[in-house]
């Protein structure tokens, strides 16, 4: 008989050198629990929470934790059943219509969580008679809903409206439809989109743009719309899509767009129709939060803040940071061992960042992925940097 | 010399051999993930190097297919010769 986990020996043999090396295992850090958005036990110590998405600390609002709770009481804990069945409550519709208003659209879809908000709406658009055109730093997300679509799939150089333009033209014959994927913040470097030139160019060529707000939105704009609104060309941008599971501290995804025929998609997107819509507590709260979210622009003037806090403080203390400003700071490290070295250390002395390591990063180079949060204090930051600094020194960086 | 497979397995080599780490006996029948230890992004991104050489774009369903160099050629033919 074929074992069928031989595919696999390379990857086990990649994992058990890495956990050989490492006093705790990276990939099954337990947060004991949550004593605040910036606060967990680890290891039953008190750690600072430096690798989280909570941008805004929402996960702990106290108005999406009360419309939780008095959801589940008064409907329950789940729908049991997918968006075109059973799965579509009143408070489903009312969130949709709630962020198709917040982002100035006419239309919005749901999806369960981000991965399949970016699977049901690529593979609903596309085919295979259609390109998409994707950042080359794509999170999996977008990959999998491009293999998932069929259509050919063309990598762009990252964050290059030049190299995008490029291979947009060698596509001048093509007749099928032409979609370009990029995302507002990238998930790993905090790097920031063109996205107003990439506007221009899908204009020029007549092709359809997607932007992933999941890192931004709540985060950039004045009104917390993303990087399409920091850079004022929202109306260039045919599908924005999301999460719920970062600034808005729950669980969810969603696309909203101008377009008429996204009506349909609903008939024809796997991941939208093969899934148990998400609870109606989870629901409830995602509203409380945006609503929180509304009613508070000063999280993200002080998130801002925090981040430029970061930023500077790691720079200070000699690490290579992105050239970003941007609530997701990255220290760039150039061998796995030293990285693994220094995540180990960080924790033990009381900072939980991201470990994320090749071919999961750019570069081929592993990174020590920090997110701050606006529920963060200038003294918790400085306290983060100061350890840094010192394992830094401690390895000789 | 870009105008044949084998005019581009000779200038894909070259490239690779740019880089220390490629083991300096590869030819045409060289395997790009087995024997030059190419993880699958470090394909991808390779691969654009070449297209801008030869301003064509390589589908990702097309690499599914290739796994020596000379499969890489053949590839980076057709679609220059179609482009053409």
């Amino acid at each position: 008989m074929t074992d069928i986990f031989a595919k696999h020996q390379g990857l086990r043999e990649a994992y058990e050198g890495l956990t050989a090396a490492s006093p705790r295992n990276p990939f099954e850090v337990v947060i004991e629990r949550p004593i605040s958005a910036s606060v967990g036990i680890i290891e039953g110590r008190e750690t600072l929470l430096f690798g989280t998405n909570n941008y805004l600390g929402l996960s702990q609002s106290k108005k999406a934790i009360e419309a939780a709770v008095e959801t589940a009481e008064t409907m329950g804990v789940g729908t049991t059943g997918s968006r075109i069945a059973n799965g579509t409550f009143g408070l489903h519709r009312k969130l949709e219509a709630k962020l198709a208003e917040f982002f100035r659209r006419k239309h919005c879809m749901v999806f369960s969580t981000g991965y399949q908000a970016n699977l049901g709406t690529i593979s609903a658009l596309v085919n295979k008679d259609d390109v998409l055109l994707l950042d080359a730093d794509s999170h999996a997300s977008i990959y999998d809903g491009a293999k998932l679509s069929g259509a050919q799939v063309i990598r762009f150089r990252h964050n290059d409206p030049v190299d995008l333009e490029k291979r947009l033209a060698r596509l001048k014959d093509h007749t099928g439809a032409k979609l370009i994927i990029a995302e507002g913040i990238y998930s790993m470097t905090g790097n920031v989109a063109p996205l107003d030139k990439f506007v221009d160019i899908k204009t020029r060529h007549g092709a359809y743009l997607m932007a992933d707000e999941a890192h931004s939105f709540g985060v950039l704009g004045a009104h917390g719309r993303g990087v399409a609104e920091m850079q004022d060309c929202e109306d260039g941008i045919d599908f924005v899509v999301g999460t719920f599971s970062k600034s808005l501290g729950t669980v969810g995804g969603y696309c909203v767009t101008n377009h008429d025929g996204v009506d349909l998609m609903r008939l024809c997107s796997r991941p939208y129709m093969f899934t148990a819509s998400l609870p109606p507590e989870i629901i409830a709260a995602t509203m409380a939060a945006l609503e929180d979210m509304q009613g508070r622009p000063e999280l993200r003037t002080k998130l801002q803040e925090n981040a430029a806090r970061l930023h500077a403080g790691l720079q200070k203390v000699g690490l290579k940071t992105g050239e970003h400003v941007s609530p997701v700071v990255a220290v760039t490290l150039e061998t796995v061992d030293q990285a693994v070295g220094f995540w180990n250390a960080l924790l033990e002395n009381g900072v939980y960042v991201n470990l994320s390591l090749p071919p999961a990063t750019p570069d081929n180079r592993p990174l020590l992925r920090c997110s701050v949060m606006a529920a963060h204090s200038p003294e918790e930051i400085d306290r983060a940097v100061a350890v840094f600094g010192e394992v830094a020194r401690h390895f000789g960086l | 010399m870009t105008d044949s497979v084998a005019g581009i397995s000779g200038m894909i080599i070259e490239k690779l051999l740019a880089n220390p780490k490629v083991p300096r006996d590869i030819d045409g029948n060289s395997k790009i993930v087995e024997d030059l230890a190419f993880d699958s992004l470090a394909v991808m991104n390779f691969v654009m190097e070449i297209e801008d050489e030869l301003d064509v774009s390589v589908p990702l369903d097309k690499l599914a297919d290739i796994r020596t160099i000379n499969d890489l050629a053949g590839c980076l033919h057709t679609l220059k010769v179609a482009h053409a």
